[in-house]
C-alpha cells in the first residue's frame, strides 16, 4: 500500500519553475530517498509535503487522506508529519528535554517518561536532558531533532539532508542508527540528499531529481545499473559512456563486441558501463586473443583500497590515432604500473542509454 | 487571502510573499505587515516633504535672497570647518585607542575599552557645560572641535574596535609571510579592512555635528542648527528658518551620499569556514606602554574627568539646596513617561519593517527602510520644524501636545529600534517556527512560543536604546513640548541659560545615571554584532 502519493505537483516562483509535474508514490514503511544536485527542487518538494510550502497545482495524499488539492489544504500542524532539517533547528531557548517534549500533549510524569524513552531510542545519555542545544555536538543535535520529530509518532518522517553537517565517520554511523530506528518504528521515511552514496545506501526506493523534474525512480540497484540517460548515470557514480552500434543484443564499440541488456536494434546509441565492470589483465599472462582489447595505462590515481586507472585503448584500424580513454577501477595494491600494456575485459553487460 | 488585500497593495506584493504569508501572522497575513510598514515609512517622509514643500511655497524669487546671503555662507563655513577638523581627529583617536585596547598587551586594556565607551553616557551639552564652567572664556571653533571630539569619538571607537576584533588574523599572517613589515601590515592590510567601520562611524559623528544644538549654543559657536533655533525664537516659524533648515537637510543628504560613495561596494566578509583564530596581540615595551597609558589617561581625563569633576564641584558647592525635589521629581517623571511612551511607540512602529527585512527581504522593503534612515539622519531641529509647520496647518488639535513630541521621537529614533529588532527577529529563523508547526502547534501558537520568545531580547534592547535617546534629547523637545512640560534635558537647559550652573548639576547627574545603561548596551552590542 502506498502511504504518500504525489500527483502532478507543480510550483514556480515568479518565472522560475521549481517543480514541474512531479508524481511519486511512496510505499508504506519504505525508505524513499530523493536525490539530486543542489537547486534541483528536492528540498522544495520535501517542504511541500511537510506543509511549509504549497503547490500551484497538483494533489498530495497521505494514507488516503487528501493533504492538498485544488480546493483545500491541510496546514502543517494538522498533518502529523515529522521533519528533521539539515541543521536540526533545535529551539535555542529550550533544553534538550524541552525540545524533545515540545510536540507531546501529555504532561507531568508521563511526559518525562516518554522523553526518557525517546532519548534512549536515539542513544542519547539521560544526563543530556538538561543540556542546552549549543552545548551539544552536531551528531547529538541531530539525534535530539530526530527524537523530537519521533515524539508525536508521525505518519511520515521527512529528513532534509540530516547527515550533511556531520563528518564522514559520524555520518555513516548516524545513517545506520536512523535507518534501524525508523525501521523498528515502522515509520515511512523520505530522505533528501545530494550525496549519491548516501542515497544508494539508505534507499529502498530512489528518486532522482534534476531541474525541478523527477527524472527516474526505482530500486537503487536498478537505477545504478540502468539509468535512463547519461546525466543520471554520471550523477549516481562514475561511468564509462561511449557510442556504439547495436545489433541483436550486441554492441559494437571501441571495446569490441560486447553484450548489452536491452535488445533494441538502434543503429547507433550511447552505451554505459560502470568502471568496476572493466578488468585489466597483464598482456603476458593472457596472450590469447580474448574478448575485449589491448590498452596502455596512462594515469594512476591511487587512493588506498582502490586505484582508479585511465587506460588508452589501442585502436583497431589506425595505429597513429590515439584511442579512447577509459576509466577502470583496480585494487589499490595490485594495480598495473604506468605505461604498462594491459588487456581490458568486461564483466556483465553494457546498458544502452535512451536517446537524450 | 489575496481577496482581502486592499487594492493597490496587492500589486506591490510579489506572489511569493502572498504565498509565504500563510504561515506567519496566522490569519492576519503579510498584507497587514506591508501596509503598516508603508504607513510608517510615509510618515517618515514628512520632514523631507516639508523641506521640499516650503521651498516651493516660498518660491524661487524669495528663496534666492534667503539662501545666498553672507550669513548662510558664514554658517556654511563654520559647519564645514567643524566637520572637516573634527572627523579626522575622531578617526585618528578612535583608531589609536581601538588598536591599543584590542591589539596590544597594554595593562588593563579591558577597562580602557569600557572607559573609551563611557563618554557616551554624558550628553553632549553636559560636556560643553562642564568645559564652560571650568574654563569660562572658552568659545569658538577651537572649543567646538575640542568638545565635539571628546563627546563623539566613541562613535568611531566602538565600530573600529569591533572590526579589529573580527578581522581574520590569518590575513595578517599571510601579509607578513609575503615580506611586509609590521607597520606595513597595519597600513596595507588592517587599515583598509577598517574602512566600513570608519565610514559608518564618521557618518554618525558628522550627523551629530550637524544636528547638535546644546553643545554649540553653550560655547557660542554658530552652526546651522543654532542659527535655525535663534531664528525660530525671534521670528517663530518664518521662511528664514525654513530655508536654513532646507540647507541643513541638504548638508545631511550630501554627507549620506559622501559616506556611501566612500564605502563603495566593499564587503569585508570572512572567506572560509571554521571558527576564527585568536587575534594576535603586540607586545609593547616599556616606552610605548607609558605613551599608550598616557594617551588613555589623557583621553579619560578630558572625556570623563572634566564633566565628573565639574559636576562634583557644582554639587558640593550647591549643597542640599540644589536638590529641589519639587522640581526635579516632576522633571524625572516627565522624562521617564515620555521615554517609555516614545520607546513603546517607536518599537511598535519598527516591528513591521524589521519583520519584512528579515522574513521577506526585497526591493520594497529596502525602499521602506531607506526612507526611515534618511529621515533619522535629519537633525532634530528640521524634524521639529516640519512637525510644527505641519501640525499648525493640517493637524491643529495635536499642535503643542505630547502626541507631536512622541511623533518626533518616532521619526528620529526609529532606526535605533530597527537595528536591535532586526537582530532579535533574526534570532528566530522561520525554520524554527516551521518546526513548531510540524510538531502540531498552530501558527499563532508557534509565533508565540518560538518567535516572540526568541525575539524578546532584541525588542527589549531596541526599546531601551530609544528610551535612553529620548532622555537626552534636547532640541526637538524644546521646540515641540507643550507648555509646562519640563524634562531633565529641558530643565537642565533652562537653568544653564540662567547661568545657574549649580542648580543644573542634579539634572545632569540624573541624565548621566539614566544613560549609563545605554553605554552598557552599546558596548555589549558592538561585541555581539562584531560578526556582521
Amino acid at each position: 500500500m502506498n502511504a504518500l502519493e504525489l500527483h502532478s505537483i507543480c510550483k514556480s516562483y515568479g518565472t522560475q519553475t521549481a517543480l514541474e509535474n512531479i508524481s511519486l508514490s511512496v510505499p508504506a514503511g519504505s525508505r524513499t530517498v530523493i536525490v539530486g544536485p543542489s537547486g534541483s527542487g528536492k528540498t522544495t518538494l520535501l517542504r511541500m509535503i511537510a506543509g511549509f510550502e504549497f503547490p500551484d497545482s497538483g494533489r498530495l495524499l497521505l494514507n488516503g487522506q487528501t493533504l492538498v488539492d485544488s480546493t483545500h489544504e491541510v496546514p502543517a500542524h494538522q498533518r502529523l508529519i515529522g521533519y528533521v532539517p539539515q541543521d536540526g533547528a533545535l529551539f535555542p531557548h529550550m533544553t534538550v528535554a524541552a525540545n524533545i517534549g515540545f510536540g507531546l500533549s501529555t504532561r507531568g510524569h508521563e511526559k518525562q517518561e516518554r522523553i526518557a524513552e525517546l532519548m534512549d531510542s536515539v542513544a542519547l545519555d539521560a544526563s543530556m536532558a538538561s543540556r542546552w542545544p549549543h552545548e551539544l555536538s552536531g551528531g547529538q543535535q541531530q539525534r535530539v531533532a530526530l527524537a523530537r520529530a519521533l515524539s508525536q509518532q508521525p505518519r511520515l518522517m521527512l529528513l532534509d539532508e540530516p547527515f550533511s553537517a556531520l563528518d564522514t565517520g559520524l555520518r555513516a554511523a548516524m545513517r545506520k542508527l536512523v535507518a534501524r530506528l525508523l525501521a523498528d518504528a515502522g515509520v515511512t521515511t523520505i530522505l533528501v540528499t545530494h550525496d549519491q552514496s548516501e542515497a544508494l545506501s539508505f534507499a529502498d526506493q530512489l528518486a532522482v531529481m534534476r531541474q525541478g523534474r523527477l527524472v527516474q525512480s526505482g530500486h537503487p540497484l536498478d537505477l545504478y545499473r540502468y539509468p535512463e540517460d547519461e546525466q543520471t548515470a554520471l550523477f549516481l557514480g562514475d561511468a564509462v559512456v561511449m557510442p556504439a552500434r547495436i545489433e541483436a543484443g550486441w554492441a559494437h564499440c571501441d571495446l569490441g563486441r560486447i553484450p548489452v541488456n536491452n535488445h533494441r536494434n538502434n543503429q547507433c546509441a550511447q552505451i554505459m558501463l560502470r568502471p568496476e565492470q572493466l578488468h585489466l589483465v597483464s598482456i603476458q599472462t593472457s596472450p590469447a586473443e580474448a574478448l575485449g582489447c589491448r590498452a596502455v595505462v596512462t594515469e594512476r590515481d591511487f587512493s588506498g583500497n582502490t586505484c582508479t586507472l585511465t587506460v588508452e585503448l589501442q585502436s583497431h584500424d589506425c595505429a597513429q590515432q590515439p584511442g579512447r580513454s577509459l576509466m577502470v577501477r583496480s585494487s589499490g595494491l595490485y594495480a598495473p604500473p604506468m605505461g604498462s600494456a594491459v588487456h581490458v575485459s568486461m564483466i556483465g553487460h553494457a546498458h544502452v542509454l535512451s536517446e537524450a | 487571502m489575496p481577496e482581502t488585500l486592499p487594492a493597490g497593495v496587492a500589486e506591490a506584493i510579489p506572489p511569493r510573499l502572498r504565498r509565504r504569508s500563510r504561515g506567519l501572522f496566522a490569519g492576519l497575513g503579510g498584507a497587514w505587515v506591508i501596509g503598516l510598514s508603508v504607513l510608517v515609512s510615509l510618515l517618515a517622509l514628512l520632514p523631507i516633504a516639508f523641506v521640499i514643500g516650503v521651498s516651493f511655497e516660498t518660491g524661487w524669487a524669495r528663496l534666492v535672497p534667503l539662501i545666498f546671503r553672507p550669513r548662510v555662507g558664514e554658517l556654511l563655513i563654520n559647519t564645514l570647518l567643524l566637520v572637516v577638523i573634527t572627523i579626522p581627529l575622531c578617526v585618528v583617536l578612535g583608531v589609536a585607542l581601538a588598536w591599543l585596547t584590542e591589539r596590544t598587551d597594554m595593562p588593563g586594556r579591558r577597562w580602557w575599552s569600557l572607559l573609551a565607551t563611557a563618554p557616551l553616557a554624558v550628553p553632549a551639552f553636559v560636556h560643553s557645560y562642564a568645559w564652560v564652567s571650568l574654563v569660562p572664556p572658552i568659545h569658538g571653533l577651537f572649543a567646538a572641535v575640542l568638545v565635539s571630539v571628546i563627546a563623539y569619538f566613541p562613535f568611531l571607537y566602538l565600530p573600529i574596535a569591533a572590526s579589529l576584533r573580527r578581522i581574520d588574523p590569518t590575513i595578517e599572517d599571510v601579509a607578513e609571510s609575503l615580506g611586509l613589515k609590521p607597520w606595513a601590515v597595519f597600513f596595507r592590510v588592517v587599515l583598509p579592512q577598517l574602512r566600513l567601520a570608519i565610514c559608518g562611524g564618521a557618518l554618525l559623528v558628522g550627523l551629530h555635528l550637524l544636528a547638535e544644538y546644546g553643545l554649540y549654543a553653550m560655547i557660542r559657536f554658530d552652526t546651522f542648527t543654532t542659527a535655525i533655533f535663534d531664528q525660530f525664537k525671534s521670528t517663530f516659524n518664518g521662511p528664514a528658518a525654513h530655508m536654513l533648515a532646507g540647507v541643513l537637510a541638504l548638508c545631511c543628504l550630501a554627507m549620506l551620499t559622501a559616506e556611501s560613495a566612500a564605502r563603495g561596494n566593499a564587503r569585508y566578509a570572512r572567506v572560509g569556514s571554521g571558527s576564527p583564530r585568536e587575534q594576535r596581540t603586540v607586545r609593547l615595551s616599556a616606552g610605548p606602554t607609558v605613551l599608550a597609558l598616557m594617551l588613555q589617561i589623557l583621553t579619560c581625563a578630558l572625556a570623563l574627568g572634566v564633566p565628573l569633576i565639574t559636576l562634583g564641584k557644582w554639587l558640593i558647592a550647591g549643597g542640599m539646596q540644589v536638590w529641589q525635589l519639587s522640581e526635579l521629581l516632576p522633571a524625572l517623571e516627565q522624562t521617564v513617561l515620555l521615554g517609555i511612551g516614545g520607546a513603546i511607540l517607536t518599537t511598535l512602529a519598527a516591528i513591521p519593517i524589521a519583520w519584512l527585512s528579515i522574513r521577506s527581504p526585497g526591493r520594497l522593503q529596502r525602499v521602506l527602510e531607506s526612507c526611515n534612515y534618511i529621515t533619522s539622519s535629519l537633525p532634530g531641529i528640521v524634524v521639529a520644524l516640519a512637525l510644527v509647520t505641519i501640525t499648525i496647518h493640517f493637524a491643529r488639535p495635536i499642535y503643542q501636545t505630547t502626541i507631536t513630541v512622541l511623533l518626533a521621537y518616532l521619526l528620529m529614533f526609529l532606526p535605533r529600534a530597527l537595528v536591535s529588532l532586526r537582530a532579535g527577529i533574526a534570532q528566530a529563523p522561520i525554520e524554527l517556527e516551521n518546526m513548531a508547526r510540524s510538531l502540531g502547534r498552530s501558527p499563532a501558537l508557534a509565533l508565540w512560543l518560538i518567535t516572540l520568545r526568541l525575539a524578546a531580547p532584541g525588542v527589549a534592547a531596541g526599546a531601551a536604546l530609544v528610551f535612553l535617546a529620548i532622555t537626552n534629547e534636547l532640541t526637538a523637545t524644546l521646540l515641540l513640548a507643550p507648555n509646562g512640560t519640563r524634562t531633565l534635558a529641558t530643565g537642565f537647559w533652562a537653568l544653564t541659560s540662567e547661568i545657574d550652573y549649580a542648580a543644573a548639576a542634579p539634572y545632569a547627574l540624573l541624565m548621566i545615571i539614566l544613560s549609563l545603561p545605554l553605554t552598557g548596551i552599546l558596548y555589549h552590542q558592538s561585541k555581539r554584532t562584531a560578526g556582521r
